[in-house]
């Protein structure tokens, strides 16, 4: 009766346990893929039964013994790229990784510009 | 009756704006006195009251549950502890809008009182910061009136977002928007100074006090989000590279930026467009995060309020600033002049590589932020973007700001020379504990970020402290030690929250299992037993909380919430902070277990040094502090040394 309200969300799962080094890998990847129903955060980082259920995807791989990169790609084929927050490096994308170094040449070039300039 | 006078009170301060734009322009162009100009002084005041006013009539609203006007009933319900029926007047979208709206003619008056000191400068600001109130008032008069009313009338209203009730974020709001709005101030007297032609230097000192009580705020109401979703969300993130936190972070940066530049502009005249540009860059991005926020292209987990027609409201505001603010600076920008000549070893180099640094992150944040955007909207592919991209991008970036930082205090301005050797010298002293720190948490097997990050935060607060040893003695007067002391003190928060970034990072990974009561869990060298979970309902909400008792000593009360107005489920974890950490506990959904006896999800985190964080947060607020009372101190000698000479002047005569 205490749990009146919580009876509501009762379900039966056997969790998977990992090892700590195990359950320290699957957390990581699990910062790193999308809640795919949640407001940009990760599955790490929501209670919605989707995340509840990718994390628990996510942890039977890793103790099947699968790497990273397997996990990753067996994500990206259920849900497209957008699954994971770190997007890839292709002509649509480029633009995103090219930023921080063409940001960095603009200003340092105008910087070096400015101290030149005013040296004469 | 409190609806047509808030509406009518909004109608006033539309229209005091406009008497406010035209008189303190007329007044500007007659030299900032005479009847124009006090008339301009007087229409600020009827902007803040008629405003203010309406903002308080908003609360009354709120307390006295009118639920006959939307915004009330969308935002609020008769079982609402008190608290946050005042806090959810600007909870809100309405409501938040008419807040931005009283900040905006606050800074007005602001400006009109202690601003820049020329007079026709001064009112030609107060006069741009009219154009921005009109703005934004026309948006909250025509598109987001919180007076606007709901007939027939709910009996019951729909409840504030159950995870904004809470202390911390009643209060985050109105500081993050004394940030951003304090920005639009930095934009006036930018503008001002261009319409103006005032020279670079005098421009910089004019407007880097209000860059500097903005940024100080907008860091106090950031660092107040991160803490509540630190506690509140009941994950332990603190920051999730989120678009609504990168909205505010853009403006950070770019404010962190101005405020150092703005440095080199007074002291020396050097960097004097960018200078200016920047001021004008940093309130256009205020508004784009506002626009991202607010417009609902953006989800987020801190979005509260969204609407798609208000996004080109917005959109249109921030258009007519930035075409508005950068035609100026292309058609002025001229007018500014040039600094003197400096060397690479110099103060003024070291702010450029920091500005260059601090700009080149806000730009990766936005690009982070809105190119995934635009490939979406464009038909391009969907793609996300979230910490993994961050923390290879800007993070470098921001490292190598860190490694610059404890450097440039100890520089001399404009010819690096001989005086620079000496801080190199100083500057091998203090590799001595970062040598020692980075060996040992190499040794304790930290990751590598968090060995940097712990090896700069120690690099960062040595170069605060012999910065401080070294220059308060130095410092004659109180002016100069309250600035002398404000950037040391900011220095060396900037580096507590490099040493709590990088404890964070190395954090053991969170346990979390089903627990029956009288059953144990270990994690991080704490054991916790939960003795038993029971009912503990609030004023508006259902709860049930658990009770575990630690084995080395106290007990931590975990609840897990139920909103029925808003049909919602939150959590509040319990938190144990000691020095070397905080453990952290949450409780989450019952389990029935295979014996048939039903268990609960109990989530144990450990999140060394966390304290750290706040600590430096609440240094680089103190130090923004002191660095303004330096300000306000230093203005108070000049005046009087001013009025000194024009007495002996008199005496002379």
């Amino acid at each position: 009766m205490t749990t009146l309200l919580m009876a509501l969300f009762l379900s039966l799962q056997a969790a998977t346990q990992l090892g700590t080094e195990e359950e320290a890998r699957a957390q990581d990847l699990m910062r790193e893929v999308r809640c795919m129903v949640c407001a940009g955060q990760s599955i790490a980082d929501s209670d919605a039964g989707m995340a509840v259920d990718m994390r628990r995807f996510v942890r039977e791989r890793v103790e099947q013994g699968q790497s990273d990169r397997e996990i990753r790609d067996a994500l990206v084929e259920r849900f497209g790229h957008q699954v994971l927050m770190r997007p890839p490096l292709d002509s649509q994308t480029a633009p995103l990784w090219i930023a921080p170094v063409a940001f960095l040449l603009l200003g340092g070039g105008l910087l070096a510009a400015t101290m030149r300039k005013k040296k004469r | 009756m409190i609806a047509e006078l808030g509406r009518f009170l909004i109608a006033l301060a539309l229209a005091a704006s406009f008497a406010q734009l035209v008189f303190a322009w007329k007044g500007a162009s007659r030299g900032g006195s005479g009847g124009f100009a006090e008339a301009g002084r007087l229409a600020v005041v009827a902007v803040v009251v008629s405003a203010g006013t309406a903002f308080a009539l908003l609360i009354v609203a709120f307390l006295q549950s009118d639920f006959s006007i939307a915004y009330v009933a969308g935002h609020s319900h008769i079982d609402k502890p008190l608290l946050y029926k005042v806090a959810a007047a600007w909870g809100g979208h309405e409501g938040s809008m008419l807040l931005w709206c009283l900040m905006l003619g606050l800074f007005g008056l602001a400006i009109s009182r202690v601003g820049p000191a020329d007079p026709a400068l001064r009112l030609r600001a107060v006069s741009v910061q009219a154009i921005l109130q009109l703005l934004f008032f026309s948006f909250l008069a025509f598109a987001s009136n919180p007076f606007d009313r709901l007939l027939p009338a709910p009996v019951q209203g729909a409840d504030l977002n159950p995870i904004l009730q809470d202390p911390a974020l009643a209060v985050h709001p109105p500081l993050l928007y004394v940030g951003y709005v304090g920005l639009s101030s930095a934009f006036a007297i930018a503008a001002a100074g261009l319409i103006e032609k005032t020279p670079g230097r005098a421009l910089g000192a004019a407007l880097r006090p209000f860059a500097l009580a903005a940024w100080t705020a907008l860091t106090a109401g950031i660092a107040l989000g991160a803490w509540w979703a630190y506690y509140e969300l009941g994950w332990g993130g603190w920051w999730f590279w989120d678009p609504v936190e990168n909205a505010s972070f853009m403006p950070w940066l770019l404010g962190a930026a101005l405020i150092h530049s703005a440095i080199a502009t007074e002291k020396r005249g050097a960097f004097p467009g960018w200078t200016v540009f920047l001021a004008l860059l940093a309130f256009i991005l205020s508004t784009l995060g506002a626009f991202l926020v607010r417009s609902g292209v953006l989800t987020s987990v801190h979005a509260f309020a969204l609407d798609p027609e208000r996004g080109v409201w917005i959109l249109g505001m921030l258009a007519s600033a930035a075409v508005g603010g950068f035609a100026l600076f292309a058609l002025r920008a001229g007018s500014l002049g040039e600094g003197e000549g400096f060397e690479p070893t110099s103060r003024e180099a070291f702010i450029g590589a920091n500005n260059l640094l601090l700009a080149a992150s806000a730009g990766v944040v936005l690009v982070g932020t809105v190119y995934p955007l635009i490939l979406d909207m464009s038909g391009g592919a969907a793609v996300s973007v979230g910490p993994p991209y961050f923390n290879a991008t800007a993070t470098p970036l921001m490292i190598a700001a860190l490694v610059l930082l404890p450097l440039a205090p100890f520089l001399p301005w404009a010819n690096g020379g001989a005086r620079a050797g000496l801080a190199q010298m100083r500057a091998a002293l203090l590799l001595l504990p970062v040598a020692i720190g980075g060996g040992v948490l190499i040794w304790m097997g930290a990751p590598v970020l968090a060995v940097i990050g712990g090896a700069l935060g120690l690099w960062v607060l040595g170069g605060a402290a012999m910065d401080a040893v070294g220059a308060l003695p130095a410092a004659r007067t109180r002016a100069l030690k309250f600035a002398v002391a404000g950037r040391a003190l900011a220095h060396a928060g900037v580096g507590f929250i490099a040493l709590g970034a990088a404890a964070d990072a190395s954090r053991p990974p969170e346990l979390t299992r089903a627990l029956v009561p009288g059953e144990s869990l270990t994690h991080a060298g704490h054991t916790v037993t939960l003795e038993d979970v029971h009912r503990a309902d609030g004023q508006n909400y259902l709860a049930d909380r658990a009770t575990l008792r630690l084995e080395r000593g106290g007990i931590l009360q975990p609840e897990r919430r139920y909103y029925p107005a808003a049909d919602q489920n939150t959590r509040e974890v319990a938190i144990r902070t000691r020095l070397s950490g905080d453990f952290y506990a949450a409780i989450g959904e019952p389990r029935l277990q295979p014996d048939g006896r039903v268990g609960y999800e109990i989530r144990l985190a450990f999140h060394p040094m966390i304290w750290a964080l706040g600590l430096g947060a609440f240094m680089i607020v103190l130090g923004g502090g002191c660095a303004l009372y330096a300000r306000a101190a230093g203005r108070v000698v000049q005046r009087r040394r001013v009025a000194g000479e024009t007495a002996a002047r008199g005496a002379n005569s």
